[in-house]
């Protein structure tokens, strides 16, 4: 076995060994909570993956989750570790409405109103990652903090803006925006209830690993993140790069937003602050922030997200059963990252440290 | 309301009410988490730790009808989660503020999962202590009845601030944190030493968490934290890793957070979403205006943020 491969299964086994690892302690919490260990895992698994009609709810899971994560997997090629995902989300969602009423009042025709909205979205999330890039370039405040606390201020503008300026009068239990009209909303794929937010977001994940990966711009952040002050030595724009790959990352997760508004819930309201933010971290991390594996790993954890519902009605399991499983898969991912190069049967054979060659000192 | 019989003499004094009966869980958490970062490790979960605590105190309180034994139970349920976090958070090559954000999932998640029962049932509170002896206004006596937990708090600042500058135990804290390499050569356990802090610090945070689900707001429920704990973090930064200014911070925290309460209670409520985010802009602006690219901050442990070996 060559090296090569060798170390292609390390980086396929260890995460996937990771998620097993999670799976059995999840049995266990479930089996100290009283559920039935195996008939848990049936039930996700028929949930998630059982039958099309089931897999259609974890592609529309998935869809923001890919978009979502990026939000957090761009920017930590520069290094940066931002969780400000839900607030992009949120407040992409919530451009999008005001765009597309917008719009729509104007009587542009439905495409118009469509790629409006999605640039509104895309323009608000990116922003509001790229003032956490801004001051994390300008002002050193630590990023991961303040897009946090970002995203309390996103939502409580969504209240905001929904309880006030944008409240449509006749949502009374539930305070909403005025609803996009129907012809407006974005459509499902042929043949299936999946819409095209999907295409969306494995779009958005091809292109963003050909940025990282394929262009100058992507090696020139790769280079800034591995060590920033040699970054500069060479004369790259490690701050212009900040902000660009924040924007970038905060747009996907706009685009989440507009996506969930329009094709899901048709209006903003409370429901955009549906933890897809947070999912979209998780989802990052366990892609180890590639884009092509994260669109995998969306799938899986929209599948689990998918089965939410079973776990409550079939096995008497609380809603926050799903959180602590994404916790444990997290913590157990965390874990893995630390077996690289640990574990005897991925070490390289054959190859023997050469001792270091005594040389006579000239004297 | 209360308020209404001051008219707007309500606004600051219900903001002075909101101050002493709000900061306790900043004020616990802050405390904590300064004693991790002393010893060189970040730990973001306190979040989680926070919402566990008052699951756990509350749900305590309400199955033996004893507070204190809520209290108590809380700060263990915190520690728990520091032994995972302390444990994962050295592990090499893994980052301690991934470990949080995990631990923030991971930490509410439990919580939620296990205080699902709780969450209509009342539990016994904690007793107050009444400072309003000399007073007959109904509104003043309600303002300065204290949490013992605040003054648990307050107690417990400058006792930590003598601890680092002259106790062998802080002084073993602060040379891990300012140099592992240097401890190392002395023979100190610096897994110990973090663990230690790490657990230490989460057992006060936990104990913030009974604060919030035994004295105010007195209830269980999930938004009852929406991201206290997680300003505490920020609040050690501003308060410079010192202990008797994460005191005065978590009281201009505590009274940001009652801004928007208090102009509730007056009628002013058009903006009653925005004034509820004051803590989180405030927090902001703070870090925006104390932090620069240019110096370190004085006070910061040297290994703060850095990866292990």
């Amino acid at each position: 076995m060559s090296d090569r491969w060798r170390s292609l299964l390390e980086k396929i086994c260890i995460p996937v060994g990771a998620l097993l690892a999670a799976l059995v302690i999840f049995g266990l919490f479930c089996g100290l909570a009283g559920a039935n260990p195996l008939g848990v895992y049936y039930s996700i698994s028929r949930a998630a993956f059982g039958s099309w009609s089931s897999f259609q709810n974890t592609l529309i899971q998935a869809s923001p989750l890919m978009l979502s994560a990026l939000c957090t997997a761009l920017p930590a090629r520069l290094g940066l570790v931002i969780i400000g995902n839900e607030g992009a989300l949120v407040l992409g969602g919530l451009a999008a409405v005001a765009g597309g009423l917008t719009l729509g009042g104007w009587g542009l025709p439905t495409p118009g109103v469509q790629l409006g909205m999605a640039f509104a979205g895309m323009a608000a999330g990116g922003i509001w990652i790229a003032i956490v890039g801004a001051l994390r370039h300008y002002r050193a405040v630590n990023e991961t903090i303040s897009s946090l606390l970002m995203n309390y201020i996103a939502i409580a503008l969504l209240n905001h803006m929904v309880n006030g300026p944008m409240k449509d009068p006749s949502s009374l239990n539930k305070p909403s925006s005025y609803p996009l009209p129907e012809m407006h909303m974005l459509g499902n794929l042929p043949g299936s209830r999946v819409h095209y937010g999907l295409v969306l977001g494995l779009v958005a994940c091809g292109l963003a690993y050909f940025l990282i990966q394929r262009t100058t711009f992507g090696f020139a952040a790769r280079t800034a993140g591995g060590n920033v002050r040699a970054a500069r030595v060479a004369g790259l724009p490690v701050g212009k790069l900040t902000l660009a790959i924040c924007f970038l990352g905060g747009a996907c997760a706009g685009l989440a937003g507009m996506v969930e508004v329009a094709a899901v819930h048709g209006r903003a309201n409370e429901s955009l602050n549906a933890n897809y933010g947070y999912g979209g971290v998780l989802v990052a991390f366990i892609a180890r922030h590639n884009p092509i594996a994260a669109s995998l790993v969306a799938l899986l954890l929209g599948g689990i997200l998918a089965s939410g519902g079973i776990l409550q009605r079939s096995h008497g399991l609380p809603d926050a059963t799903v959180m602590v499983f994404q916790g444990i898969v997290f913590l157990s991912v965390l874990y893995s990252d630390s077996l690289y190069g640990r574990l005897p049967i991925f070490k390289e054979r054959g190859v023997q440290p050469s001792p270091p060659v005594a040389v006579a000192t000239p004297v | 309301m209360a308020s209404e019989a001051l008219g707007w003499w309500g606004v600051p004094l219900a903001i002075i009410a909101g101050t002493l009966r709000g900061s306790a869980p900043f004020l616990l958490v802050s405390l904590g988490e300064c004693l991790t970062e002393k010893s060189g490790k970040i730990n973001l979960g306190l979040e989680g730790t926070l919402l566990m605590g008052a699951m756990s105190a509350y749900a305590v309180s309400y199955l033996t009808g004893s507070p204190w034994l809520g209290v108590i139970v809380a700060g263990v349920a915190g520690m728990f989660l520091g032994l995972i976090h302390g444990w994962l958070a050295q592990q090499p090559r893994v980052n301690d503020v991934a470990v949080g954000i995990a631990m923030i999932i991971f930490g509410s998640g439990l919580a939620f999962f296990l205080g699902k029962p709780f969450i209509q049932p009342s539990a016994p509170q904690l007793p107050t202590l009444s400072l309003a002896g000399w007073t007959q206004i109904p509104q003043l006596e309600s303002a300065l009845s204290i949490s013992p937990l605040f003054i648990l708090g307050v107690a417990i600042a400058p006792l930590m601030q003598w601890f680092f500058r002259s106790s062998r135990w802080g002084l073993l804290i602060r040379a891990v944190g300012d140099s592992p390499d240097a401890a190392k050569a002395m023979g100190i356990s610096i897994f110990k030493v973090r663990m230690a802090s790490i657990v230490a610090g989460s057992f006060l945070a936990g104990i913030g968490g009974a604060s919030l689900s035994l004295f105010y707001p007195g209830s269980w429920s999930e938004r009852i934290s929406s991201g206290q704990g997680l300003m505490a973090v920020a609040l050690v930064i501003f308060a410079r890793w010192n202990p008797v200014q994460c005191l005065y911070a978590s009281l201009l925290f505590g009274g940001a957070q009652a801004i928007g309460p208090a102009l509730q209670s007056v009628g002013i409520d058009a903006y009653y979403y925005l004034f509820n985010a004051s803590p989180y802009i405030l927090t902001l602006l703070i870090m925006v205006i104390t932090c620069s690219p240019k110096r370190t901050l004085t006070g910061a442990p040297g290994s703060l943020g850095q990866a292990q070996e």
